[in-house]
Parts: C-alpha cells; sequence; structure tokens
C-alpha cells in the first residue's frame, strides 16, 4: 500500500522537477564555469591584480583599469586592427561566397565533392591552419615566393610588410566556404514558383539575382553574417602562429592582445578590463541579431495572420 | 538521380568546380607532400613529386611512444606522442559529456513548460559569443586559486599522498580542469544545434510511448534520443573539433604531463630554427581526424551547420 503511493508521489514530483532535472546538470556547468568566471573577470577588472595574488589579495582600483586603456595608444591601435580585420574579412567571405553560391546553383555533377572538400579547411585545427599559410607564405621556401620568382617577378615580405593583408587571405581561404555553403543552402530553399514567375515574366540571369533570389535570402544571410562577424572577433590561433601579432602591433588583434597582457606583462586586471571592452562590442553584437530574429520572426506571425484573415 | 534533370551545363562550371577544390585542398596536400620530405629537400626546393618519400618526419614526432629505437635520433625532444595521447582523452571525454548534458537540456527547453524557460535559452544563446580569449584570465586565475581542495583537508591530503606534488589540490594542470572548460565552452552551441532537431520530432510518439508507461527518462532515451541521431552526430563533430583544435585555454591550463598536441605545434613554431618537415607531420597528425570526420560525415556537417545558422 504505502509501496504504491510513493510510486505515485514519485510519479508526480517527478513530473514537475522533471524539467529541471533534465536541465540541472548544464546549467550546473555553465554556471561554474562560464557566468560565475565571467563575473570574476569584471570584479577582477577593477583590481590591480597580477598572477601571483589571489584574487581577494589585490587591491581595488576603481576604473583605472579602463581609463589606463581607453588612453593607451598600443590598444587602440589592437582595436582598430581588430576592427578592420574583422570587418574586411567578413565584407570579402560574404562577396566571394554569395557570388560563388549564385554562380554554381544548378545541377552540377561533383557539387557534392565540392562541398565535402570545401568544408575541410574550416574542420582543421586554426594552428594548422596557421603552419600551413606561414609555410607559403615562408620568404624563401613557400609556394608564393617560388611562383613569383619562377616568372621572374620580385618576391614579396608577406608576413613583414603586408601582414594584415596576408592573414585575411588566409582567414578567407578558411571561411569563406562556410558562407558559401549556407547561402547555397538558402538558394536552393527559394520558393521555386517566384523563380518560375520571374522568369515567364522575361526577367534576365541578373534581374533575378537582384530582385528576387537575394531578397527572398536575405535573412540568412544577415544571419550568417553576424555569426561570421561573431566568429571573426574570436581568431587567435591562426594570427599567432602566422605572425605572433607582428611585426610590431600590426597583426595584433585584441584576443591576442588579451592573452599576451594576461601571460606576459602579467597584469590580470587590465587583461581583465580588456576582455571586457570586447565581450561589450560582441554583445552589441549579438544583441543586434537577436532583436533582428525576433523581427522576422514578429514579421512571419503578421503575414501569416494577414493570409489567414484574407 | 534521374540523369535527366542534370541538364548540361557550360564546361567553364565545371572549371570553376575544380580550381575551387584546387584552392581549397592544395594547402592542406602542400602540407601532406612536406610531411614526407626531409628537410634538405623542402629548402632545396624540389617542386613536385619528384622526391623519396620518407616516414622519418613522423617517426621523429612520435618518438616517445614508437616500441623501437630510432638511429637518426639520439635524443626524443618532442614529446608528441604523450600530448596526443592527451589530446584523444580531452577530446573525447569533453565530446561526450557534451552530448550527454547538453541533449538534456535541450530536451527540457524544448519539451517543458517551466519557469525560466525563456531566460535559460536566451542566456544560452548569449554565452555562445563570448571568445576563449575572454575567458581565458577568469579561467586561469579561478582553475588557479579558487578551485582547489585544501592539501590539509582529507581529499586533499590523499591525493597528495598518493599522486605526489606540493600544494593545494586544484584543477588547472589535470586534464579534468581542462575537460570542464571545454564541456562549458560547447554547451551553448550543442544546444542551440539539437533544439532545432528536437522539435522537429513528433510529439504523439512521445506521448503513445508515455501511455505504454515510460517515464520522463525513458521517453527520452528510448524514444527521443534514436530520432535526433544525425543531430547527435553533427553536435558531435563541431564539439570534437572545437576540444580537439583549442588552443588557448589548455596553453593556459595544463602543465608539463598535460600539455595537448596544438600547444605542441605552437610552441615549435615559435622556435627560432623550424623544422619543417616534423612541424608538418605533427600538423598533418593533428589534422588526421577532423579530415576523417568531414570526408565520412560531411553530409551531417553541412545540416549541422545550415540548421545552427537559418534558424537562428
Amino acid at each position: 500500500m504505502t509501496s504504491v503511493g510513493s510510486f505515485i508521489m514519485n510519479k508526480a514530483t517527478a513530473n514537475r522537477f522533471t524539467p529541471y532535472i533534465f536541465l540541472l546538470p548544464a546549467a550546473v556547468i555553465m554556471v561554474l564555469a562560464l557566468l560565475y568566471p565571467l563575473g570574476y573577470m569584471i570584479y577582477g577588472s577593477f583590481r590591480d591584480w597580477d598572477p601571483s595574488q589571489s584574487l581577494t589579495e589585490s587591491t581595488f582600483v576603481g576604473l583605472k583599469n579602463y581609463i589606463t586603456l581607453w588612453n593607451d595608444p598600443n590598444f587602440r591601435e589592437s582595436t582598430l586592427v581588430t576592427l578592420k580585420f574583422a570587418i574586411s574579412v567578413v565584407t570579402f567571405e560574404m562577396i566571394i561566397g554569395v557570388g560563388l553560391a549564385l554562380l554554381l546553383d544548378r545541377n552540377l555533377r561533383g557539387m557534392s565533392v565540392l562541398r565535402t572538400l570545401f568544408i575541410l579547411p574550416m574542420m582543421i585545427a586554426p594552428v594548422v591552419v596557421g603552419l600551413i599559410w606561414r609555410y607559403m607564405y615562408h620568404p624563401t621556401l613557400g609556394v608564393f615566393n617560388r611562383g613569383l620568382k619562377s616568372v621572374g617577378l620580385e618576391s614579396v615580405d608577406w608576413l613583414g610588410q603586408h601582414a594584415l593583408l596576408s592573414v585575411i587571405i588566409a582567414d578567407i581561404w578558411q571561411w569563406t566556404p562556410f558562407i558559401f555553403i549556407l547561402a547555397l543552402a538558402a538558394l536552393q530553399s527559394l520558393p521555386r514558383s517566384a523563380l518560375e514567375a520571374a522568369r515567364i515574366d522575361g526577367a534576365t540571369g541578373w534581374q533575378q539575382i537582384i530582385h528576387i533570389k537575394l531578397p527572398l535570402m536575405m535573412p540568412v544571410l544577415i544571419v550568417t553574417c553576424l555569426l561570421r562577424l561573431i566568429d571573426a572577433f574570436k581568431v587567435l590561433e591562426v594570427i599567432l602562429v602566422m605572425t605572433e601579432g607582428g611585426p610590431g602591433l600590426s597583426t595584433e588583434i585584441m584576443a591576442l592582445r588579451i592573452s599576451r597582457t594576461a601571460t606576459e606583462f602579467r597584469e590580470l586586471g587590465v587583461a581583465a578590463a580588456m576582455s571586457n571592452y570586447l565581450l561589450i562590442m560582441l554583445l552589441m553584437l549579438t544583441v543586434l541579431m537577436l532583436v533582428y530574429n525576433r523581427y522576422m520572426e514578429y514579421r512571419a506571425s503578421r503575414a501569416m495572420l494577414a493570409a489567414r484573415g484574407a | 538521380m534521374t540523369t535527366d534533370t542534370q541538364q548540361r551545363q557550360h564546361p567553364g562550371f565545371y572549371a570553376i568546380v575544380v580550381m575551387l577544390i584546387i584552392m581549397a585542398v592544395g594547402p592542406i596536400a602542400l602540407m601532406l607532400i612536406n610531411s614526407f620530405k626531409l628537410d634538405v629537400d623542402i629548402i632545396s626546393g624540389t617542386t613536385g613529386l619528384l622526391f623519396m618519400p620518407t616516414i622519418q618526419n613522423y617517426e621523429t614526432a612520435l618518438c616517445d611512444i614508437l616500441p623501437y629505437e630510432l638511429e637518426h635520433l639520439d635524443y626524443c625532444a618532442l614529446k608528441f606522442g604523450g600530448a596526443f595521447i592527451n589530446s584523444l582523452i580531452i577530446a573525447l571525454v569533453s565530446t561526450v559529456l557534451t552530448l550527454i548534458i547538453g541533449c538534456m537540456a535541450a530536451y527540457a527547453l524544448v519539451r517543458f513548460k517551466f519557469m525560466g524557460r525563456d531566460t535559460a535559452s536566451a542566456t544560452t544563446l548569449m554565452v555562445r559569443m563570448v571568445p576563449p580569449a575572454v575567458l581565458l584570465v577568469p579561467v586561469f586565475g579561478l582553475w588557479n586559486n579558487e578551485f582547489c581542495i585544501d592539501k590539509a583537508s582529507w581529499l586533499g591530503s590523499l591525493i597528495r599522498d598518493n599522486f605526489g606534488g606540493r600544494g593545494d589540490v586544484c584543477l588547472a594542470g589535470t586534464h579534468s580542469g581542462i575537460i570542464l572548460i571545454y564541456i562549458a565552452m560547447n554547451l551553448p552551441f550543442v544546444i542551440w544545434i539539437l533544439q532545432s532537431f528536437i522539435v522537429q520530432v513528433p510529439r504523439q510518439l512521445e506521448e503513445a510511448a508515455r501511455m505504454d508507461g515510460a517515464g520522463p527518462f525513458q521517453v527520452f532515451f528510448k524514444v527521443v534520443l534514436p530520432l535526433i541521431k544525425p543531430g547527435l552526430a553533427a553536435a558531435a563533430i563541431f564539439t570534437f573539433r572545437i576540444a580537439w583544435n583549442e588552443y588557448l585555454l589548455a596553453s593556459a591550463l595544463s602543465d608539463r604531463d598535460t600539455k595537448t598536441v596544438p600547444i605542441l605545434i605552437v610552441n615549435n613554431m615559435s622556435e627560432f630554427n623550424v623544422e619543417w618537415g616534423v612541424i608538418m607531420a605533427t600538423g598533418m597528425l593533428l589534422a588526421i581526424p577532423p579530415i576523417i570526420f568531414t570526408l565520412f560525415a560531411s553530409r551531417q556537417i553541412i545540416t549541422g551547420m545550415t540548421a545552427g545558422a537559418v534558424k537562428g
């Protein structure tokens, strides 16, 4: 009798608490290893903190770290480099990726092979990507300079004079396929009827692309673009291996500067404040993406209601 | 699949496809070829395939776990084999745990209505954007100073007596420390991707199972999990990829015995005299597992990628 009672009890409580039990492990780990560290970092950014002391032993300095950074020309340079890198990388990748998708959206043999081989660059380790490109850019051994030399041209100091450009090219190689594949997926899920109608009305290829394909792909493209932009701020290993941020500060993106401030200069408080600046930038991008998503959902639901009403 | 839908296309398009394939794979092929060359051959610039392939670079790289002595090497400086094993342990354990924890959470977020559900999903989405570099400072501090067991406590002294070492027992320098941060880093993405797969599982199936007397956990493990296998495969590959490839946090958290492969490669690259052949061989060894996954499961990877972005 009691066992039956407790069984029913268990089942009832199980039902009410089930979602929490399912969520519990994930919540514990994310609080412990993501949210708590983030809070710890914000707290630490107001302190004069070096790696040999624990945070409670360090002294409170208020906004000093933030102000120091704000006035630090090196930090500004590094912010500028980060923005230059992220914006140019995303622009080129979007143009090339979407362009290729529009060009190759047809029944071609070997497309599946192309897609498979195309995702290889983004699957292998960034460290390895940096390694390959550092070899290819090598002043005497690299394929680029050997190629130039064999046709009788001057060799180029890729990772010296044109470091930022070289790093951008490597990132374009690695990540254009991402845009290409998403854009292709978006293209192939477009309503065939709209394209058919345009063709019957005699729209040329360009007109179809500009007036029908691109507008219809836009929601996916914007999300893709924002995702890629967020990821571009995370790039670190490729640049670390290729140039170590140099020469000078020419390729020292913020992520790299944070890690150097923490490990070489041993100023954890400043590094934490820098992380916060980076985080604020990314937060704005993410909020932008969320707002855009909400707006699209709202528009879709209104369109559906209108269709139903009619 | 029928051939008549596949109209004949201009040969120019095939030329473009072939060129793109060469551009995508070329650099990787270059690394593969160079990993079989001796440094002499790399530097002298014997172009193309005219060289004697040798596995000497791989032997040098793996010298600490090879069962036989190497003639060309009197001292095994590169402890690559150990790092390879560390990488394997860390990547596999964190992938399995992330998947289990992540799909339970995704299921709860999709299927149950409960207090704080919207907050939970919004938080998941927000922490997705946190870069590893931002986590570097706090994780370094916490793992070294706060997430520790006092050496005077019974558990701490037990560990110290059995494994040696000094000071408090801390997460930093252990496999578990690196695994913990990898799970946390990957969870938001895994939850995000799996949600879009779980939404597609028909509710009736779950209800039918519940009618037959299955509890919520049985429904989850016996009905839902088998149906979202493609999603699990995609999530597994992405998680493994990050855990296997990550450098920054691993380098901050590992000690001499828990170094992973990317750390070794970066350390060797920053030396003055880069031994290109050996470095390429280590790079190739690090790249092989992701390459194998890509070749065998490209469909799942592409589904995962598009599900992640298109569902936003």
